[in-house]
């Protein structure tokens, strides 16, 4: 008790102080806020049926998507003819997930080109939007973790130590293999992207999502083809992208790779850059001498 | 400063249009007119040197040293290392000399006059008289027969080269490889099965069933990863035949909606479901092409801009291309599989000399 009496005297003490009233406040707003968390009725979020989760969705969907898509999916027409926005009646959760996660849809304009930008929705407004268009008719679901992350699947699998490496390795070789085969001829040799038709792109893929590169396979977002499960089997397409992931791994031996966007670019460092700077060198050094004002004091030869 | 200008040149104008206002003054460098910076200048030099022997020597010492799995900072530890010694080394040398010929060389100024660009008269004639001598006494135009065995000898020895040149194409001149590809390995032979669609790099074959709208497949054929079932031996899908035949069957494998396609006269059954082939070998000059936009069902060829509309007999829609590509009969097996029903009807690949000639 005395122990009390003395602490509460050392504290009374500060009670004058300047931050006296912050900490007071701080300490009531904790209090507070610890209470209303603890007490306060548990939230919907888990436990929200799929029928609350696809009903949200549909409200998400009413606001930001139907003006191009058509109240229902359904997709619009333009007067000429044109799609506005195509149906999305059978592009299942992947490519909502897609679309939406990498902040291209909801699209600012329509065009060749709908580019990446940060997401307008959060994680779970997303879920609710795929949840929604899933449910308008067959498509592919977002694929789980094991599906696309070699790592995730290896430990699923219990592989442990060297049988783990090897059988990683024998994936990225692999999925090299078939990404050569099937992704460089838009996407570039290492993942670099590359020009389209028409003011399109086929954009970088290297430091993307797992997921996202796995969905867009899956989906054929915008211009690209669809390598659907029937077309690259599940597996190789997790091979793949463990091979787009060893490839940021790999120190880059033969020194700066420019982007890997090949001749051009190592061209332009090269005779642009490196012999612009030697020309620019050799001006500087035949324009600049110091001279004296004085003169030599013996006979010097000039 | 003495007058730089040989004698035997035509003579300067007498009179100058405008007064020559001679040279200005000659400044002097401080190296000039200061001991101490003369000396602290030839120091400078001297250490660009023995910096330049030091990075050669790191050089020697990194390359024995660093292995060449090392890494630094994300590359590779044995080319960086290499790279910025020798390039210092090289870079000291430069400029050391440079820092010797600023400072220390000789600095004064020299003047040279402009001459006129033709030769002097006299010079002239003696070099026609050198000419015509040389012509006189070698007989070039008195003996006809040398001259022209002399030119015979000079035409011919360009003709090895022709020669060469043309055995790079794979050892023998045959125009008729380029007619048949192993889609149709097993044409003519009722008891081989027809030759299945298979997955490139994956090797699996493609049930019609397994592939969706908008599907694009890169394909070869089947008896690439399974020989035997198609009557052939392995040694006749490795090493340089693989090539060679990857080369001529490479295809593409698409499915649409059966609507968007627009068939070729006498082509109207070629497509199974929507999924229609074609060859993946560009008609320009023979790059495979994959480069294809899904919405349109135009297909680009990367070296030079070519592209097919794959909705419409690869048709050319832009570009030098100055044929459709070849498009491959597709047929199901008995066991659902997509199989060529018969080879290619043209040759794949770019123009040959004999095509436009052949009743084949």
């Amino acid at each position: 008790m005395r122990l009390l009496n003395r602490s509460v005297g050392r504290l009374s003490r500060h009670r004058r102080g300047r931050l006296a009233g912050l900490v007071v406040l701080l300490l009531g707003l904790l209090l507070t806020g610890g209470l209303y968390a603890t007490l306060a009725p548990a939230q919907a979020g888990k436990a929200e049926s799929q029928e609350e989760l696809v009903k949200k969705g549909r409200e998400l969907f009413l606001v930001s998507c139907s003006f191009c898509h058509g109240k229902n999916g359904e997709g619009i027409l333009t007067k000429r003819g044109d799609q506005l926005g195509p149906p999305l009646t059978d592009v299942g959760a992947a490519a909502v997930d897609f679309q939406v996660g990498t902040g291209r849809m909801p699209a600012q304009q329509p065009g060749a080109q709908i580019p990446r930008k940060n997401p307008a929705f959060n994680e779970e407004e997303i879920a609710a939007l795929a949840a929604y268009v899933a449910s308008l008719g067959q498509g592919p679901a977002i694929p789980e973790e094991t599906d696309y992350d070699i790592d995730a699947y290896l430990e699923s699998q219990g592989l442990k130590g060297d049988d783990y490496k090897e059988a990683k390795e024998a994936a990225i070789t692999r999925g090299g293999q078939i990404f050569l085969s099937n992704c460089t001829a838009c996407h570039n040799f290492e993942g670099s992207g590359g020009a389209m038709p028409r003011g399109g792109a086929a954009p970088k893929i290297r430091g993307v999502d797992s997921k996202y590169i796995y969905e867009a396979m899956l989906t054929g977002p915008q211009s690209m083809d669809t390598f659907s499960n029937g077309n690259i089997p599940p597996d190789a397409k997790r091979d793949i992208i463990a091979y787009l992931n060893a490839l940021d791994e790999q120190p880059e031996y033969g020194g700066w790779g420019s982007g890997g966007l090949g001749p051009v670019v190592e061209g332009m460092w090269a005779w642009l850059i490196g012999l612009g700077l030697c020309v620019g060198a050799a001006v500087w050094i035949a324009s600049h001498t110091t001279r004296s004002s004085k003169k030599p004091s013996k006979g010097v030869d000039a | 400063m003495s007058d730089a200008h040989d004698n035997s040149l035509p003579a300067l104008p007498e009179e100058e249009p405008i007064p020559n206002p001679g040279l200005p003054e000659h400044q002097w460098r401080p190296t000039d007119v200061d001991p101490k910076a003369e000396k602290r200048a030839e120091r400078q030099v001297a250490s660009y040197f023995v910096g330049s022997m030091i990075c050669t020597v790191l050089f020697i010492v990194i390359y024995v040293a660093v292995d060449e799995d090392q890494t630094i900072a994300g590359f590779g530890a044995s080319n960086v290392g290499l790279g910025v010694t020798f390039g210092l080394a090289l870079l000291g040398m430069g400029v050391g000399l440079i820092h010797w010929a600023r400072k220390l060389m000789g600095d004064h100024e020299i003047v040279e006059m402009r001459h006129p660009a033709r030769s002097p008269e006299e010079d002239r004639e003696v070099t026609l008289k050198a000419l015509e001598t040389g012509t006189e006494e070698s007989g070039i135009l008195r003996r006809p027969l040398l001259r022209n065995t002399l030119l015979g000898g000079l035409g011919l020895v360009g003709l090895p080269a022709v020669v060469i040149l043309k055995d790079l194409n794979t050892g023998s001149y045959d125009v008729d490889q380029f007619y048949h590809t192993l889609w149709g390995a097993t044409d003519g032979d009722d008891k081989l099965p027809k030759m299945r669609i298979a997955r490139d790099s994956i090797g699996t074959p493609i049930l019609a069933s397994d592939l969706e709208i908008g599907d694009l497949v890169n394909c070869v054929p089947h008896a690439f990863y399974d020989p035997e079932r198609y009557g052939l031996t392995e040694a006749d899908v490795e090493g340089h035949k693989l090539q060679v035949e990857k080369s001529k069957a490479a295809l593409i494998l698409l499915r649409m909606e059966p609507d968007d396609i627009k068939p070729g006269k006498g082509r109207e059954n070629w497509d199974v479901n929507g999924i229609v082939a074609y060859s993946k070998i560009c008609t320009h000059v023979g790059c495979p092409i994959s480069l294809n936009e899904r919405t349109t069902h135009h297909l680009l060829c990367p070296c030079h801009q070519s592209t097919f509309d794959l909705a419409d007999a690869g048709r050319v829609v832009f570009g030098p291309a100055g044929r459709p590509l070849p498009q491959l009969q597709l047929d199901v097996d008995e066991e659902g599989y997509l199989v060529a029903a018969s080879d290619f009807v043209e040759p794949v690949g770019p123009s040959f000399w004999e095509r436009d000639y052949d009743e084949r």
